[in-house]
């Protein structure tokens, strides 16, 4: 199983620079999700790792070894492409064993890794077919078992799921976490979706604009964003975005007015000054209906999801907020609310978008157990 | 229109005008070679008798003077060696050329393709005095060799192009897994892109066949008694003598049959690698 380093990577297309220097280390058997809107450079990031795109400055190791100049075969990793990229003219037993054929295994042992890998991911009766006459899901089940056969030092996934529709990216999902546990492999895995993000990775890295805007578990980057970008992207539904002022300071606290519609206290870490312009952040769970609050607002919209009830609620022209409220609630569009923040779990932003506080973090343990 | 449908399913009579319309175009684009394969049945006499005879007594008399006079054999063999010679250099050639351009391109690419193309824009008979020359002086006028050469150098902007559009119809990632499996450029080109553009590779070869045998201008300026393949052997029947209608039918005839069963036979190839880019 492979370490990777990435130090200083950078990437330019002519005068354009699309990856601007990028420090990280994905450490032996942790699965890494990049994520990103779209053109954030998270998809270059892994064709460079791959070895399928020029690294333009920085350096790239695996295990301790400069691995910039080698070619992609040599650096030990398999990638499973977004389009499945399988071979049409081959049989699927034949695209998986394509790269042992090239490599120069004997048949026989060849025969044996496809079927080992058809066994896990349920392709044998499949083995004789050809990729047309598969569903998407098997073909990218064949695509992940191109890989699996390689026996890679680590796994590289661009977008796997993006082609497939929702039932079964979900089933695809389930199964691509499942095989990471099994083989313990090193995977990179990049997607657009932070639902993916979230649910299969040990750290996410959120990419934008071909910066890394934080790294983190899925929880820690849910709880205590590093800054705007992230506080928004993670979540879903998004996390609701206040335009606010600062009060007073205290040690420890201010007062912040939320531009006409009410004052709240927050913690902060850093003092706040009189005057300065802030963003507050509030998930959708850390806001309820009240009777009265010092903010109010009409009921807008009203989704019923059946686990949980979302309530959109207006607090002034162009000023929504979404409030998580119980499946059961008697919540209806038109009634005038009151909303009670808890504002311990409040997120507080500065004008350049950086966190000046987050909630504190608790981690869950099962997840400190699957690190450790 | 009135009928809301019409667009969709034609009604009988506009089906009927359009069947009459097609078979029309049809048939007068071939009523000239169909009167050129009469002709060459008549005697010189009944060829250019008016009005125009549709029943004569046939005869095979012109065929026997048209070999009489010129070798149709050797002619034919020169086409041959020719078209194939030329097709097999020129797709060698044009293969990975069009490989390097469809998944390796440079800031020149696009330029480089256009202007290859734009060759062909250029009247032949511009260079005609200068490749005579530099035909004679290497020993090569007058030689399947030499036409092998010239045709293949005339054919390969399009070929290159072709290829070239066949081989971006197959996705790079394709390209790009078989480089994660370790396949070396050969190996990707032989082991994936060839087996997936086989189709289009082979339409290409079935064009340039076709194009060589066709080509006219340089085989008859090029070649004498040697080397000439069957467009020159039919030039050589007009001749300052006069017409003699019959014979020239024949000779044509003769000449065109080949590759005209030629491509009847690989007709759908040909049809699906021509518009295959066009119908995606």
């Amino acid at each position: 199983m492979a370490k990777l380093q990435l130090q200083g990577i950078r990437k330019s297309y002519g005068s354009v620079e699309v990856v601007k220097g990028i420090d990280l280390t994905v450490n032996e058997r942790e699965f890494v999700v990049f994520v990103g809107p779209s053109g954030c450079g998270k998809s270059t990031l892994l064709r460079m790792i791959a070895g399928l795109e020029e690294i333009t400055d920085g350096t790239l190791l695996i295990n301790g070894e400069r691995v910039n100049e080698t070619a992609p075969d040599k650096r030990g990793l398999a990638m499973v492409f977004q389009s499945y990229a399988l071979y049409p003219h081959m049989s699927v037993g034949d695209n998986m064993a394509f790269a042992l054929r090239l490599a120069g295994v004997p048949k026989a042992e060849r025969t044996r890794k496809v079927q080992d890998a058809a066994r896990i991911l349920q392709l044998e009766q499949y083995l004789d077919r050809k990729p047309g006459q598969l569903s998407g899901g098997q073909r990218q089940r064949v695509a992940i078992g191109r890989a699996i056969v390689r026996e890679p030092r680590a796994f590289l996934f661009d977008e796997p799921l993006s082609n497939l529709d929702a039932s079964l990216r979900v089933q695809m999902r389930i199964e691509i976490a499942r095989l990471h546990r099994a083989l313990g492999a090193t995977t990179i895995y990049v997607t657009h979706d932070q639902v993916e993000a979230m649910t299969m990775a040990d750290r996410i890295v959120v990419l934008n604009g071909g910066i890394v805007e934080q790294v983190g578990t899925p929880l820690e980057l849910y709880h205590a964003p590093a800054n705007l970008f992230v506080a928004t992207f993670i979540g879903a539904p998004k996390m609701n975005m206040l335009p606010a002022t600062g009060r007073l300071a205290r040690t420890g606290a201010a007062l912040v007015d939320l531009d006409g519609l009410g004052q709240i206290e927050v913690p902060v870490d850093t003092p706040v000054k009189e005057g300065q312009p802030l963003s507050v952040g509030i998930r959708p769970e850390h806001v309820s209906l009240a009777e009265t609050g010092p903010i109010t607002g009409s009921v807008e919209i009203v989704e019923h999801l059946g686990d949980e009830t979302l309530a959109y609620v207006m607090l002034a022209p162009g000023r929504m907020i979404t409030v998580r409220v119980a499946p059961d609630s008697d919540v209806e569009v038109g009634d005038r609310v009151g909303l009670a923040v808890r504002a311990e779990s409040v997120c507080l932003f500065g004008e350049d978008g950086r966190a000046l506080h987050v909630p504190s973090l608790r981690r869950p343990r099962a997840r400190q157990a699957a690190l450790a | 229109m009135t009928n809301a449908t019409a667009g969709r399913r034609p009604s009988p009579l506009a089906y009927g005008l359009m069947t009459v319309l097609g078979w029309t175009a049809a048939l007068v684009m071939f009523f000239p070679i169909f009167w050129m394969l009469l002709s060459a049945f008549k005697r010189e006499i009944d060829a250019i008798a008016v009005p125009p005879l549709l029943v004569f007594e046939p005869t095979l008399e012109n065929f026997a003077a048209v070999q009489g006079r010129a070798n149709y054999f050797g002619a034919a063999w020169n086409s041959i060696v020719i078209s194939v010679g030329s097709t097999i250099l020129g797709t060698l050639l044009a293969l990975p050329a069009a490989y390097a351009m469809a998944f390796y391109p440079g800031p020149r690419t696009k330029d480089l393709l256009l202007w290859m193309l734009s060759t062909k824009m250029m009247p032949a008979v511009g260079v005609l005095v200068p490749l005579y020359l530099l035909f004679k002086n290497t020993g090569l006028l007058d030689t399947r060799t030499g036409l092998v050469i010239i045709t293949t150098l005339a054919n390969l902007p399009i070929i290159v192009w072709m290829l070239y559009s066949f081989f971006k119809e197959v996705p790079g990632e394709i390209i790009e897994a078989s480089r994660m499996d370790g396949a070396k450029p050969f190996q990707q080109f032989a082991l994936v892109l060839m087996p997936l553009a086989l189709p289009g590779i082979a339409s290409t070869a079935l064009l340039s066949i076709i194009l060589a045998w066709n080509e006219a201008f340089w085989t008859i300026n090029l070649t004498a008694a040697n080397a000439g393949p069957l467009t020159a052997f039919i030039a050589s029947f007009s001749s300052p003598e006069g017409l003699f209608w019959a014979k020239l039918s024949a000779a044509s005839t003769l000449a065109v049959a080949p590759i005209l069963v030629f491509g009847w036979m690989t007709q759908r190839q040909l049809v699906r690698g021509l518009t295959f880019g066009a119908v995606k």
